[in-house]
């Protein structure tokens, strides 16, 4: 189907886009990649009276790294992304999760931002940022705010977005000398949203043991699920621990919905593989150094 | 504010345009500049038919509205083929291995191929199956006419390391 008819709007600022987003209201959705949104345009699933392109904003395609952290601006792509030597350096964990976007297309168009902010429950970046204890940086009208990523995804394809502000950056706290990172998801299809799937880092200290941890799954709750429990109980540690153990503790609190294609107690078993997974590849890779 | 005016390179061309704000660059391709080599299946971004490369990277040409495009080059199957209309590689190895059965999906088939192995650095290995069904993950076939397709670009990935003197 062809979507419903819109007017597209192409700022040249952010200032102009929170602008027309104020102006609008309900009215107006912002445009980035296109690779969510574009689908529910033409499926009439939604029907915006006006779109806010960010695809000719200044500054949105900025990546850098500056002391301990990475910022990505939010028109980065997938492709991008994962191919930038700062991202791959200081926020391995993110340029991991790249390869599970989509497919060869989806990645060259769909934005880093734009996957942040349409939340989808199945979508690796909120786990990333979740798991590494990211903050998102916002522009409104009365200027930016840094949310932490627990506080920004808020349910399903919602966020602590206003609807007059924008997603400029993601701020990922920088990877240590040695770490370790991993992302492991099983989907019904190369390149299809996650049935359920786990993100996790890992950064040791000079004696190899676990001095910063995080893990967090998607696909299993409504939002990224943080698996504290189980990143509390790698800290301090060394080898020899009991994985099963901490991939137990990673879903013990874990009670996904029946789905279309999943009974929950699958998907709880299934977040439980790939917590295990991800796990022991982060810790084999920091340990490799 | 409801039409756009744009200039966009086309298969190597100037093409100056006029359209709406949900015209969406496949439509354009097929309707506005005649270029119906682009084939239109889901028109929701999730069979591939319709992909193409938006400077050299492939991309859905049904979720790009044609209005976003100016300034940008666009490369469609049409502007594949040898300078002389002649088959360009990538078709030639799907002609060759029977890579297209009904041929409604190769449009799509033939652009992300292309990218894929443009993308590839000199004297690499021929990918191996894996590495093509991930390329390819992104096309649908609906006459599941996947082998001959997969034959095919392990062809042309040969034919172009030779090519290379790789």
């Amino acid at each position: 189907m062809k979507p419903a008819p819109f007017d597209l709007h192409r700022p040249a600022t952010v200032a102009d886009a929170v602008g027309l987003l104020t102006a609008y209201g309900d009215d107006a959705k912002v445009l980035a990649g296109g690779q969510s949104l574009v689908p529910l345009l033409s499926l009439r699933l939604a029907t915006p009276a006006h779109l806010v392109d960010l695809g000719d904003v200044a500054g949105l395609d900025d990546v850098g790294a500056t002391e301990g952290s990475v910022r990505i601006g939010a028109m980065v792509s997938h492709r991008r992304a994962g191919r930038h030597a700062a991202v791959c350096d200081h926020a391995p964990l993110l340029a991991r999760a790249v390869p599970f976007v989509g497919h060869a297309a989806i990645r060259a168009r769909g934005t880093v931002g734009g996957s942040i902010a349409h939340a989808d429950p199945a979508a690796e970046y909120p786990a990333v940022c979740v798991a590494l204890g990211a903050e998102l940086e916002l522009a409104g009208p009365g200027g930016t705010r840094r949310v932490a990523a627990r506080d920004f995804f808020v349910s399903t394809y919602t966020t602590a977005m206003r609807s007059d502000e924008v997603l400029v950056a993601v701020h990922l706290p920088a990877a240590g000398p040695r770490r370790g990172a991993a992302v492991d998801e099983v989907a019904r299809r190369p390149g299809d949203f996650a049935l359920a799937g786990a993100a996790c880092a890992v950064d040791l200290d000079s004696d190899g043991r676990v001095e910063r941890a995080g893990l967090s799954l998607f696909g299993v709750a409504d939002r990224p699920w943080p698996a504290d429990a189980a990143a509390a109980a790698l800290v301090g540690t060394g080898p020899g621990l009991d994985l099963d153990e901490v991939a137990h503790l990673a879903v013990h609190d874990l009670h996904p919905s029946d789905t279309l294609h999943a009974s929950g107690r699958y998907l709880r078993h299934v977040a439980g593989v790939v917590a295990r997974r991800a796990l022991g590849r982060a810790l084999e890779e920091a340990r490799r150094g | 504010m409801a039409e756009h005016d744009i200039i966009v390179t086309v298969n190597g061309e100037r093409r100056r345009l006029r359209v709406e704000s949900r015209r969406t660059l496949a439509d354009a391709l097929r309707d506005d500049l005649g270029l119906t080599g682009t084939h239109l299946g889901c028109e929701h971004g999730a069979c591939g038919a319709c992909t193409v490369l938006i400077d050299d990277e492939p991309q859905r040409s049904c979720l790009v509205f044609a209005a976003q495009l100016g300034g940008h080059r666009v490369t469609t199957v049409e502007g594949l083929c040898g300078p002389d209309g002649s088959l360009g590689a990538v078709q030639e190895a799907f002609r060759q291995c029977h890579g297209l059965q009904c041929g409604f999906c190769t449009p799509g088939f033939v652009v992300t191929v292309s990218a894929f192995l443009a993308e590839r650095p000199p004297g690499l290995s021929v990918p191996d199956d894996d590495e093509i069904r991930d390329a390819l993950s992104g096309n649908l076939c609906r006459c599941t006419g996947y082998q001959g397709i997969i034959a095919a670009v392990r062809h042309a990935a040969a034919a172009s390391s030779d090519g290379a003197g790789g």
